[in-house]
């Protein structure tokens, strides 16, 4: 967790040395055009951009430990204090979305294991395929076109109530739901091949409990894994989608800032949910002894 | 002539292997493979198919629902977009084979490397692939792009870097239990030098896994540039690029929907092709999956 901690507070530190021009004049914007060679220099020092990288890092994460992430280009305030602003938004957004996936996806993929080699079950994977294939920022706008434009049933973009929550978070969530089946499939029909389902039909146990209870549950590892990981699918979907419907979330935010060139901004963006997705991906590792009480830490 | 002898007798045998016969008889394969096919003639055919040049304005004409004149309709400059939809194969079919090779490239030297010499220079490289799976591939992919600055070369890389850590892990995996075989024992026992084995006889294990991974990657590839493109941070206006065309588009809704529909089911079913070649693949190299 530490090394990959360090590294990623690394990479993202390092997108300033990496990125072409002046990191001052890009600071600057346009107001840099009528600033001196001098007047630039001493603002480098100023900044600490003149001393060797290895200095540069460490203050840089000196800055993070404070709640530092620097001023954005753009607006002049604080990067933390833009994200804070526009965080709860892709959350909701984020939350919304996994809900959909975990629905659709579980009940997909356990149907298509129990009707192993059916029409239901070529439907299920087809569905899945589909699902995987069709891009986000495209089925948004399908969606928006069929329930907002055309039949007027949700409103066709913007944050405010539920009914704006929907079609996002069903856009997002399909895409992600498709990932799930495929792994919920695969990890349901090998538990209904154990000896323990077969015992639990013997004793006459209710189908229907069977897949649940018992296969479903021996099951859950690699789903809760697949879950965790498509997190990332959804966060990244988010700032596709977040896009078509004009959510006003980190992701909307992150793309603008890169069009602005907006570094400070687009470095504090892209930590900040590479973080969350790590706290979630090591809370799913977490959550392994508690769904399997055969797994052990320490 | 015995040279070409052999060579035959080799294709014949993994023509007639079990991986090639469950291949074969995968639906996937084909109906992957088919549409694959399709979008490989319609890219090296497409100023023959198309009704006139990607970018050739009629200002008189925009806007146009589709129609037997024009099949796709017209943008707002009037231009056709059927034909830019058949052009848009041509970019979007190359955005999606040179990240992959280039990650693959790039991947598999790295795994290889980690795999075969394990120890430290192991260690520090697969650090180094999980600090890169640590960001959301998307949000990677955009950072990468908000460093070096929007345009389809930077996109392209983005999309490459990405891919990394995949061929890595896979090769790494794979050349862990090679190393370890006989014959590899064997060939280093008569004399061969790290830099032959690794090539010669490690590298080639690695083959069937990340061919599926190639071509899986192929569609993410497609998916993602796509994605970049509808952002603004890919493929730049006049090209003629699927996402491209959708970003544009959008801009025209709700009248001109024929310019959201038809590049968006270009993108679909091109990634739709590659999923089914990629799931076909990997159901007939290792049936168990």
């Amino acid at each position: 967790m530490l090394p990959v901690l360090f590294g990623v507070t690394l990479l993202v530190f390092l997108m300033t040395a990496f990125s072409p021009g002046d990191p001052v004049v890009a600071m600057l914007g346009e107001s840099a055009q009528g600033i001196s060679r001098e007047a630039l220099e001493e603002l480098r020092t100023q900044l600490g951009l003149d001393r060797p990288l290895p200095a540069q890092y460490a203050a840089y994460v000196g800055g993070l430990l404070r709640g530092d992430l620097g001023v954005s280009i753009r607006s002049r305030r604080p990067v933390l204090a833009e994200i804070a602003d526009r965080l709860p938004a892709t959350i909701e957004l984020a939350v919304a979305a996994l809900a959909v996936a975990v629905a659709l996806g579980v009940t997909l993929g356990v149907v298509a294991a129990v009707r192993k080699r059916t029409w239901v079950d070529g439907a299920a994977i087809a569905v899945a395929l589909v699902g995987v294939s069709v891009p986000v920022f495209w089925s948004g706008f399908l969606l928006m076109i069929v329930f907002a434009l055309e039949l007027g049933w949700l409103p066709a973009s913007g944050r405010g109530s539920v009914r704006h929550l929907i079609l996002p978070a069903v856009t997002v969530g399909v895409s992600s739901a498709a990932f799930i089946a495929r792994i919920t499939r695969g990890a349901v029909l090998e538990a209904l091949g154990q000896d323990y389902v077969r015992t639990a039909h013997a004793k006459g146990v209710a189908p229907r409990r069977v897949v649940v209870r018992h296969a479903l549950r021996n099951a859950l590892l690699p789903i809760v894994t697949v879950v965790g990981l498509q997190l990332g699918g959804l966060l990244g979907g988010a700032v596709l989608t977040e896009t078509v419907f004009a959510w006003p979330g980190v992701g909307r935010m992150l793309v603008d800032a890169i069009l602005a060139r907006d570094l400070p901004l687009v470095q504090g963006s892209v930590l900040v949910i590479s973080l969350i997705f790590i706290l979630v991906n090591l809370a799913v590792d977490l959550s392994y002894a508690a769904i399997n009480p055969k797994v052990r830490y320490g | 002539m015995a040279d070409v002898g052999r060579a035959r007798g080799a294709w014949v045998r993994a023509w007639r292997s079990p991986a090639a016969r469950r291949f074969r008889r995968h639906p996937g394969s084909w109906v992957g493979g088919g549409i694959v096919l399709l979008l490989v003639l319609v890219a090296a055919f497409a100023p023959h198919l198309a009704d006139r040049p990607p970018n050739q304005q009629n200002l008189r004409a925009r806007l146009q629902p589709p129609s037997v004149e024009q099949p796709f309709g017209t943008d707002e400059f009037g231009r056709s977009v059927y034909s830019r939809v058949l052009h848009g194969a041509r970019l979007s079919l190359l955005t999606g084979l040179v990240p992959v090779a280039l990650a693959l490239a790039l991947g598999s030297a790295i795994g290889l490397v980690a795999g075969y010499f394990r120890g430290r220079l192991d260690a520090m490289l697969m650090r180094a692939m999980d600090v890169l799976l640590a960001f959301p591939s998307l949000l990677l992919a955009l950072a990468v792009v908000g460093t070096l600055g929007p345009g389809i070369g930077n996109a392209v890389i983005a999309i490459a870097i990405v891919n990394v850590p995949q061929y890595a892990r896979i090769v790494r995996s794979v050349v862990l239990g090679a190393r370890e075989e006989e014959y590899v024992q064997a060939a280093r026992a008569l004399g061969a030098g790290d830099t032959r084995v690794m090539w010669f006889h490690v590298a080639p294990n690695a083959l069937g896994p990340v061919v599926v991974q190639a071509t899986l990657g192929i569609g993410f590839a497609i998916l993602a540039i796509a994605g970049l493109s509808f952002l603004g941070l890919g493929v730049q206006p006049p090209v003629s690029d699927w996402g491209e065309m959708l970003a544009r588009g959008r801009r025209f809704l709700p009248g001109a929907t024929w310019l959201m529909v038809f590049p968006g089911l270009a993108v679909s079913l091109t990634v739709l092709g590659f999923n089914l070649l990629g799931d076909a693949l990997r159901d007939a190299l290792d049936p168990r999956a």
